[in-house]
């Protein structure tokens, strides 16, 4: 008891001390919830590098947005879901605080609870609710450039594309192996109700998280013998899976993964051996964009480098460096609006979400030409882009292979309002007015 | 000299079997049971309160579950997190399906759901026993994990398997605000501690105790093992299902089966160890200390300046507490729980030294 | 038919690997009395600095052959789990005598936490390679008996028979070897081994290091499967319903309980999986083992527990 009560005591000091210091909001702080730790680290760690990287960039090539600073602060949270709580709740106090991203589909879960009381918008590119592209009910919420509906989506139709065509997808068999978790289970009602309209067969296979032991899926693989396999994991699971699947001589080619299962870390040790393994990408990789040579320059060879040199470009590197554009670029358009050289607070930045214009030229002038393509937001729509394009590992590196594939809205949007009005029941919520839209 | 009972003397039976006879232990639970419920409200931070008190509050109750099937009739579980996920799953079914439940009569109905499964997971107890008994509940923590993920009516049908509630409240009085929360988790834990407290104390609890210490001579005695082994296991269930509600809708609000994995039956397990088995203080002592521990480890850099990475940090964490752990278990093996009582032993004869 | 043999022969072969690793449970708790659950992590390490060593031993003495790399990096390794094992008995073990099964539990699970965090922060967490020169390609045999031959992955097979062979030298070593000798004896009972001048604590750092040892193989042969990242501690999850199988006192139990299990999840997720929805091998594996326990409650081979009055 007394160990609690001395720790408690010595815990609120600091803690009022730490908060009376940052009383006044000089600067924009961004909360970077990461995981360095654990089974998914191998490709947490790249895309945290690429966030703060980019922030550090920012702040000594342009001194900050429009001259606010900019200060972050990691927290660890393994990719659990508690953990990825209290870091939200101890870091949501701090003043200046901008969005949350917390790179992982469950953390995302227990947050979208959070963040309308608490009034700040998270932002989860590519991965998250699929429900929430839908801005009328998910006010607070922004899956940008994508979400596992999109990324399912495209795989289809870029399998489609193989075939000679989606109807020729009559008959044929598409296993989904996927990461037993909100973020492997996702795609699945998109998968079914592609599935409904060609005709195809879906197996569904689950791989008990993290995905260590998976010589029984792949088993089932070779007894299902599908046409294709889509691979739906993350971290270890993705090298494992390319293994196992090496081992029991499914051919790599007619593997897709998405876009979480398509980075260096995932191929690099499995080599040769996932030659011909094809994956979502929504962005480029490789250091020739300005942006990375920015990165390289200011805040890498000044020795101020959050990871590797040689870790600068790859494929999540790039995707964490975009993902933070993204939160720096709704900053200075909320800026536009609630006052240029100004802190921004949580709505703003959430308005300023809401209302991106990415357009090529903005992205050539920020160094992005060739790495994404444009993005832009409106109320009804928080997701901005639906553009993926697929590479291929060829034993030693990633190319591109497809041309941009965009998601068919047709299908999705539907889907995504029954699925966001079914939300809103839930959580008795209701449908944002046109006048809402407009604050 | 402060914590002498001279003049205390009982006439009643009643007064004599008192939970705390000697007054200085009443008072000291008043001012506990006063700070609890009327300072920590007032002074702690809402940060403070949803970070470190309500969860201590509701791991409590769950270790005080586990120390009365593994500290009072020596079972040994490694599968709480599952009856954890059960009671939290259960007590969402019922608030999800009908209309307007109560949500004390959902948490409850959790409880009750958690210990039909605790009983039926515990009927191996009667035939193995030991560590083979530990790593056999094994078998309830990853059918329960597959469970919640592969059945589909466990979450009512959510696609990606993740669930969440909103809307609490008791009576109309919402639960939405950290002290709310506090409180609500507070009455639950003082309500079933005092429970806890009375039947341990009782003759279920030392039929528990006797199967702890000698269950063939309990057997030979006439104490049946069926009965106190299996009522220890429905129980222990009952509490951790409805701690395992409490976790999910007031601590997490939005879950995923992950949330009640094998980490979490390791955390539980550790709390009743090092707070000290077969002592309702200890279940106390051990949330306090595992609770707090790694989040003050975690901040430690922070608040010495000390600039490291997150990774390195969170590594320092993991061997500290690993440390920490193995250290406590050499210095005290009985748990904080002995430590407590050898210094109130010390504290009867000061200031005089025998 | 060729599919379930398939299947039989991956779960035999998967199974001999889970027993690679039941068989450090099982040293320890032979000898020490302790149920080491920190094995997993052990594995860990151990792989973790084997990949580590393969790496740096070229770079800090400067030479290019594959092969001088693995071996010394396997001696480095081993070297590395031998002062582990010192550490542990030194710290951990020598206070702890005589303590109950549980408190010595959790003793190994702060080990268990205190290994994962030293190993990534010595080793760093990403994912890190093994190659020991194992094949990644599979066979098929008996193609003209069955359709489309049956499919033996080559890995498995060699892993499989490393396992057998190291569990034949340790039988050797327990039976034949005065060391071994006195390891039964220790196992039998601590006191009366003291008291005929058995040196305790330097049996339990020989134990230890011989299951750091066989953690080593375990490790080098999953991460050659898996790759060598955190979650590989996982792999002993798995293989404790072996452990509790085959009894936590007996060697050949490990290797059969580790064969009934491998067979028993493979069997069970290929073809009772997909009508449950997949995903059961991991609670099958150990709900396998209950039943098992339900009719022999000291595991197939294990010592019978006998409760004095």
């Amino acid at each position: 008891m007394k160990h609690l009560m001395k720790s408690l005591a010595l815990g609120a000091t600091l803690l009022a001390t730490a908060t009376g210091a940052f009383a006044q909001a000089k600067e924009q702080f961004f909360p970077l919830l990461a995981y360095r730790t654990g089974a998914y680290a191998p490709n947490g760690t790249p895309w945290a590098n690429g966030k703060q990287d980019y922030l550090k960039m920012i702040n000594a090539r342009d001194g900050g947005i429009n001259g606010v600073k900019i200060t972050f602060e990691e927290c660890e949270t393994g990719y659990a879901t508690d953990k990825g709580v209290e870091c939200y709740e101890r870091l949501k106090t701090r003043p200046g605080v901008t969005l949350f991203e917390p790179q992982a589909t469950g953390i995302t879960f227990a947050l979208t609870d959070k963040v309308p009381t608490d009034k700040i918008p998270l932002l989860t590119v590519g991965y998250g609710l699929a429900a929430s592209q839908d801005g009328g009910v998910f006010k607070w919420n922004f899956p940008l450039m994508g979400s596992y509906w999109t990324a399912a989506d495209m795989l289809i139709q870029q399998i489609g594309k193989k075939e000679g065509g989606l109807d020729k997808l009559k008959g044929k068999k598409i296993a989904l192996v996927y990461h037993d978790s909100p973020f492997g289970k996702e795609p699945i009602p998109l998968l079914e109700e592609r599935a409904k309209m060609h005709g195809f067969e879906l197996t569904k296979i689950p791989v008990t998280a993290p995905g260590v032991e998976q010589k029984s899926a792949w088993l089932q693989v070779r007894q299902a013998k599908p046409d294709y396999v889509l691979l739906w994991g993350w971290g270890i699971m993705n090298a494992t899976a390319l293994k196992e699947a090496q081992a029991t001589g499914y051919p790599r080619e007619k593997m897709y993964g998405v876009w979480w299962a398509g980075a260096e870390p995932d191929v690099k040790d499995v080599g040769e051996g996932a030659k011909g393994y094809n994956a979502l990408n929504l962005n480029t990789s490789g250091q020739t964009p300005k942006v990375i040579q920015d990165i390289l320059k200011y805040v890498h060879d000044k020795g101020q480098g959050t990871g590797p040199k040689d870790e600068v470009g790859t494929v999540l590197y790039t995707r964490g460096v975009i993902i933070q554009m993204l939160g720096v670029e709704a900053v200075r358009r909320a800026q536009e609006r609630f006052g240029k050289g100004k802190v921004m607070t949580g709505e703003q930045v959430r308005w300023g979400l809401e209302n991106l214009a990415l357009d090529q030229k903005k992205l050539d002038s920020l160094g992005f030409s060739g790495v994404m393509r444009p993005l832009s937001t409106s109320c009804q729509d928080h997701m901005g882009s639906t553009w993926a394009r697929v590479h291929t590992w060829d034993g030693s590196k990633w190319s591109f292979t497809s041309d941009w594939l965009q998601a068919d809205e047709q299908i999705i949007k539907p889907m995504v309002k029954a699925a966001a009005d079914k939300y809103a029941t839930e959580k008795k919520l209701t449908r944002r007015t046109p006048a809402d839209c407009q604050s | 000299m402060l914590y002498r009972e001279n003049g205390q003397f009982k006439s009643t039976y009643r007064s004599d079997q008192q939970i705390f006879p000697i007054l200085q232990d009443r008072i000291a639970i008043a001012l506990l049971l006063i700070a609890a419920f009327v300072v920590i409200p007032l002074i702690a931070s809402p940060y403070l309160l949803t970070a470190i008190f309500i969860p201590f509050l509701i791991l409590a109750l769950a270790a005080l579950g586990l120390n009365i099937l593994v500290g009072y009739c020596g079972q040994i579980s490694l599968g709480t997190g599952a009856f954890m996920a059960v009671g939290a799953y259960a007590a969402y079914n019922l608030q999800t399906r009908i209309d307007g439940m109560p949500m004390i009569v959902s948490l409850l109905f959790g409880g009750i759901v958690s210990t039909v499964i605790g009983v039926l997971f515990g009927v191996p107890s009667l035939r193995i026993k030991g560590l083979y008994l530990a790593v056999a509940t094994l078998a309830a923590q990853f059918f329960v994990d597959w469970a919640c993920l592969r059945l589909g009516w466990v979450t009512n049908g959510s696609s990606s398997g993740s669930v969440s509630v909103a809307g609490l409240n008791v009576f109309g009085l919402p639960i939405e605000s950290p002290v709310q929360k506090y409180l609500f988790a507070l009455i639950f834990l003082a309500v079933f501690a005092l429970l806890a407290k009375n039947l341990v104390r009782g003759a279920i609890g030392r039929e528990w105790m006797a199967i702890r210490d000698m269950d063939v001579a309990a057997a030979v005695i006439g104490i049946r093992p069926v009965y106190a082994k299996l009522t220890a296991f429905a129980v222990s269930s009952f509490i951790v299902g409805v701690a395992g509600g409490l976790w999910g809708f007031i601590h997490l609000g939005s879950w995923e089966p992950a949330a009640f994995n094998i980490d979490r039956s390791f955390q539980l397990l550790f709390m009743v160890i090092i707070g000290g088995l077969g002592s309702i203080m200890g279940s106390f002592f051990g949330a306090a200390f595992i609770v707090v521990l790694p989040i003050i480890l975690d901040g430690l850099p922070y608040w010495f300046g000390i600039p490291i990475d997150t990774a390195t940090a969170s590594h320092l964490t993991f061997m500290i507490f690993g440390a920490l752990i193995v250290f406590f278990l050499i210095v005290e093996p009985h748990g904080i729980a002995r430590l407590w009582s050898t210094a109130k032993e010390k504290l009867r004869l000061w200031p005089f030294p025998h | 038919m060729g599919f379930f043999l398939e299947t039989l022969f991956g779960g035999l072969m998967v199974g001999m690997l889970y027993s690679l690793i039941a068989l450090g449970f099982v040293l320890i708790y032979k000898a020490s009395g302790v149920f080491n659950f920190a094995q997993g992590a052990m594995v860990l390490f151990a792989a973790m600095a084997m990949a580590r060593f393969y790496e740096w031993i070229p770079k800090w003495i400067g030479f290019d052959n594959k092969i001088l790399a693995n071996v010394l990096a396997f001696a480095a390794a081993a070297l590395v789990m031998v002062m582990v094992a010192w550490v542990i008995e030194r710290l951990v073990l020598r206070h702890l005598v005589n303590q109950e099964h549980i408190t010595l539990l959790m003793a190994t699970l702060g080990i268990t936490y205190f290994l994962e965090g030293f190993g990534q922060t010595l080793f760093g967490s990403g994912i890190y390679k093994i190659d020991v020169g194992m094949p990644k390609d599979p066979v098929l045999i008996l193609e003209s008996a069955f359709q489309g031959g049956v499919l033996i992955n080559k890995e498995d097979l060699y892993a499989a028979v490393v396992a057998a062979v190291l569990v034949a030298l340790l039988a050797l070593f327990f039976q034949k070897t005065a060391t071994g000798r006195a390891l039964r004896a220790v196992a039998d009972d601590h006191q009366a081994a003291q008291s005929i001048g058995i040196p305790l604590g330097r049996i339990w750092i020989i134990v230890w290091s011989v299951a750091g040892v066989v953690a080593l193989v375990a490790g080098i042969i999953w991460g050659s499967k898996l790759g060598v990242q955190f979650s590989l501690s996982l792999v002993a999850l798995k293989a404790l319903p072996v452990v509790i199988l085959g009894g936590l006192t007996s060697v050949p139990g490990a290797i059969i309980g580790g064969l009934i299990i491998g067979v028993g999840e493979k069997l069970s997720e290929i073809y009772i999986g997909p009508m449950l929805g997949g995903g059961i091998e991991i609670w099958f594996a150990y709900v396998l083992a209950l039943f098992f326990l339900l009719v022999r409650p000291q595991g197939l081979f294990g010592e019978k527990i006998i409760d004095r009055v």
